[in-house]
C-alpha cells in the first residue's frame, strides 16, 4: 500500500518530493496547551483546536466538519492536514496528512477540495461526508502561474457559477526599474500587469488550464492573500497588501509617514476592475488615491481616476492574509454577512512600532460596510512588546467558518489553529 | 534633622545628575580618542539605520520569510561575498538555513567604500555576531573586480 502510494505520488504534482505521507493513517492527538490568551468580545470563547502544524496558511471546513489546513511547509512529507473533532469538545483529536505541494490556497466547492501550490491549483474529490476520496491523486486544474520570489502565494476562492478566482501577486514592490531601490523610478507602463498583479478567473472543473484559458478578472492589485466570494452581493471581495517603503523617497516621506501609509484596502471587485497598482496608493487620512512617488508623486498629487475606490481602508502594512464573510447563525446578529479579516502583522513600519497580529471585523448591511471596523480577536502576538517589535509568537493567516457557525483561525508561525465560538 | 536630610538630598542629587552630566561631557570630548573599531561601529550604525533597518529590523533579525536575518554563518563568513551583496544586491531567492526569502536586496553601488566597510563591521559585531572588521580597502578591492 505504501509502495503503491509512493508510485502515484508525483501524479498531478509539481513537487519533487517522491513520497507521500498519507497512508490513510489516523493520528490520535493530545489536547494542545494554549501559549497566549486571546481577547474577544463578551460571550465569545477561543480554544486551541490544534497546534504544531508548521506554516498553517489557509483553512476550510467541509459540511461534515472535517477541517482542512493548507501548509506552506512540509509536515513529514505532507502539506495538507485534515483535522477532526470526534468528541465535540472543540479540540481536534484526529489528524490525517496528505498532499505533496506546499502552498497557501484551499477551499471546498461542489464536492471538491481545491488547493494551490505557488504555481499550480489542484482539486481532490470528496466523499459525501467530506473526506477525501483519493488523497494521493489530485487533479491538476491550473498550472504555470508566475511565482518569482515576491508575493508568490496563490490564494483562491470559488463562486457559485463554476469559476475559481486565483490571486497572482506582483513580483515587485512598486514596479521600479530596480525593485526596492531608493529613488528608482517606476516602469511605465508596468509590464508586470500582463501576467501578475491581479486576480485571474478560471473554470473550476476544467483540467490542465494555463494562462491562455484564464481571464484577467481584475488588475492593479499588488498582492492579494485574503479574498472571499460574498454570497449576498454575489461579488468578489479582496484584501490588498499595500506597497512598502515609501521612505525610498525621503524627500516626500519620513519614517512616521511611511508607518501609516498606504492603507491596506478592501475592494469589491467586478469583472474588469483596476485597483491602480503600481501608479497609485490609497491615503487613509486624505481619503484619496495618491500618485506613487515612483511615477512622479509627492504624497499630495492625486491620480488613478480610472481606479476603483476601496470599500474599507485598514492600517498600513498590517498584512491582511484572510477575508471571510460570516454567513453563520451561531454569532450574534451583528456579525451576519459582516467581514472578518486576519492581519498577519507588519514589518515595514520599522523603526516605528509594528502593528497588526489580530482578527478584525467589519459589519455589513446590504452589501456595504455599515459601521467602523473593530478588532475582534487580539493577543496572538503574545503581548504589546511583541507586537511593537514584530517578534510575534503567532501570526493570523487563515479564516474559515465551520458548519455550526464557529470561526477557525490559523497561524503560520507556530501552526496553531483556534476555534472561536459564541456562548 | 530636617536640614541634614535636605543637605543629604542635595548632595545625592548632585551626584545623581550633575556628576554624570559632567562625565558625559568629558566622554564627548574623548570621541576623537575612540578606537578605529569603535568609530567604524558608530558610523556603521548610522548607515544601518538609514539603509538597512526597515527590512532587516532594529534587532537585525529580519522579517521572515520576506527579509533574512543578519546573523549566523552567512554574516560571519566570507567578507567578499557580503561586500558583493551590498554593492550588487541579491535577487536569487536562494534558501538560507532552509528558508526561502521573498524580497530582493537592492544594489547599493553609490555607497562609499568606507560606508560599506562600516555598516558591515557594525552588522558583523551586532545582533549577537562577533567577527573581524571589514576595511574600506577590502571593499575597494571587491568593487574593482565587480566592474
Amino acid at each position: 500500500m505504501v509502495l503503491l502510494l509512493a508510485s502515484t505520488a508525483c501524479h498531478g504534482s509539481n513537487s519533487s518530493s517522491a513520497a507521500l505521507a498519507d497512508t490513510g493513517k489516523i493520528m490520535q492527538l493530545t489536547p494542545p496547551k494554549p501559549d497566549v490568551t486571546l481577547t474577544l468580545p463578551d460571550g465569545f470563547r477561543a480554544t486551541v483546536f490544534a497546534d504544531g502544524l508548521g506554516k498553517a496558511r489557509h483553512i476550510t471546513v467541509s459540511s461534515g466538519g472535517y477541517v482542512f489546513v493548507k501548509l506552506n511547509s512540509d509536515k513529514k512529507g505532507s502539506t495538507i492536514v485534515r483535522l477532526q473533532d470526534t468528541n465535540g469538545d472543540g479540540i481536534a483529536d484526529q489528524e490525517i496528512d496528505f498532499g505533496s505541494f506546499k502552498g497557501t490556497g484551499i477551499g471546498i466547492k461542489n464536492g471538491y477540495l481545491y488547493a494551490s501550490s505557488d504555481v499550480d491549483v489542484f482539486r481532490f474529490k470528496l466523499n459525501d461526508d467530506g473526506s477525501v476520496v483519493n488523497p494521493a491523486q489530485p487533479e491538476k486544474i491550473i498550472s504555470g502561474l508566475i511565482a518569482r520570489g515576491e508575493h508568490e502565494s496563490k490564494s483562491l476562492v470559488l463562486d457559485n457559477n463554476g469559476n475559481i478566482y486565483v490571486n497572482i501577486g506582483a513580483f515587485s514592490n512598486s514596479c521600479q526599474i530596480s525593485d526596492r531601490k531608493n529613488g528608482s523610478p517606476g516602469i511605465k507602463p508596468c509590464p508586470i500587469l500582463d501576467s501578475a498583479a491581479g486576480i485571474w478567473q478560471f473554470s473550476a472543473s476544467k483540467l490542465n488550464q494555463t494562462y491562455a484559458d484564464g481571464i484577467r478578472y481584475a488588475t492593479g492589485l499588488r498582492n492579494v492573500v485574503g479574498l472571499d466570494w460574498n454570497t449576498s452581493t454575489n461579488t468578489l471581495f479582496v484584501m490588498q497588501h499595500g506597497r512598502d517603503q515609501l521612505t525610498m523617497f525621503p524627500q516626500y516621506f519620513n519614517d512616521k509617514q511611511n508607518a501609516v501609509l498606504p492603507a491596506e484596502c478592501m475592494y469589491e471587485i467586478h469583472k474588469g476592475d483596476n485597483a491602480g497598482w503600481p501608479y497609485i496608493y490609497y491615503d487613509p487620512a486624505q481619503n484619496k488615491k495618491i500618485l506613487m512617488p515612483e511615477y512622479g508623486g509627492d504624497g499630495v498629487k492625486t491620480a488613478g481616476e480610472d481606479a476603483i475606490d476601496p470599500v474599507v481602508a485598514f492600517p498600513a502594512h498590517t498584512a491582511p492574509n484572510a477575508l471571510l464573510f460570516y454567513t453563520g447563525s451561531q454569532f450574534p446578529e451583528k456579525y451576519k454577512n459582516g467581514a472578518f479579516v486576519a492581519f498577519h502583522g507588519s514589518w515595514n513600519r520599522a523603526p516605528e512600532p509594528q502593528e497588526g497580529f489580530y482578527v478584525a471585523f467589519v459589519p455589513f448591511s446590504n452589501g456595504k460596510p455599515s459601521g467602523k471596523w473593530e478588532i475582534f480577536a487580539n493577543g496572538f502576538s503574545g503581548g504589546a512588546d511583541k507586537t511593537a517589535s514584530g517578534r510575534a509568537i503567532h501570526r493570523p493567516c487563515g479564516l474559515a467558518q465551520g458548519p455550526d457557525g464557529s470561526l477557525y483561525v490559523t497561524d503560520d508561525s507556530k501552526g496553531t489553529v483556534w476555534k472561536i465560538t459564541y456562548k | 534633622m530636617k536640614f541634614n536630610f535636605c543637605l543629604i538630598s542635595r548632595i545625592f542629587i548632585f551626584f545623581l545628575i550633575i556628576v554624570p552630566a559632567f562625565l558625559n561631557a568629558q566622554d564627548n570630548h574623548c570621541v576623537v580618542k575612540k578606537s578605529p573599531f569603535r568609530l567604524s561601529m558608530d558610523s556603521g550604525k548610522k548607515v544601518y539605520t538609514l539603509q538597512c533597518l526597515t527590512c532587516h529590523q532594529a534587532d537585525g533579525l529580519g522579517a521572515p520569510p520576506m527579509n533574512p536575518p543578519l546573523t549566523g554563518k552567512q554574516i560571519l563568513g566570507d567578507k567578499k561575498k557580503l561586500i558583493g551583496i551590498v554593492i550588487k544586491g541579491l535577487d536569487t531567492h536562494e534558501e538560507i538555513d532552509g528558508v526561502k526569502y521573498q524580497n530582493v536586496m537592492p544594489p547599493h553601488p553609490e555607497m562609499k567604500d568606507q560606508e560599506i566597510a562600516d555598516v558591515l563591521t557594525y552588522i558583523r559585531n551586532s545582533f549577537g555576531n562577533k567577527a573581524v572588521s571589514v576595511k574600506a580597502s577590502e571593499v575597494k578591492s571587491v568593487r574593482s573586480k565587480l566592474k
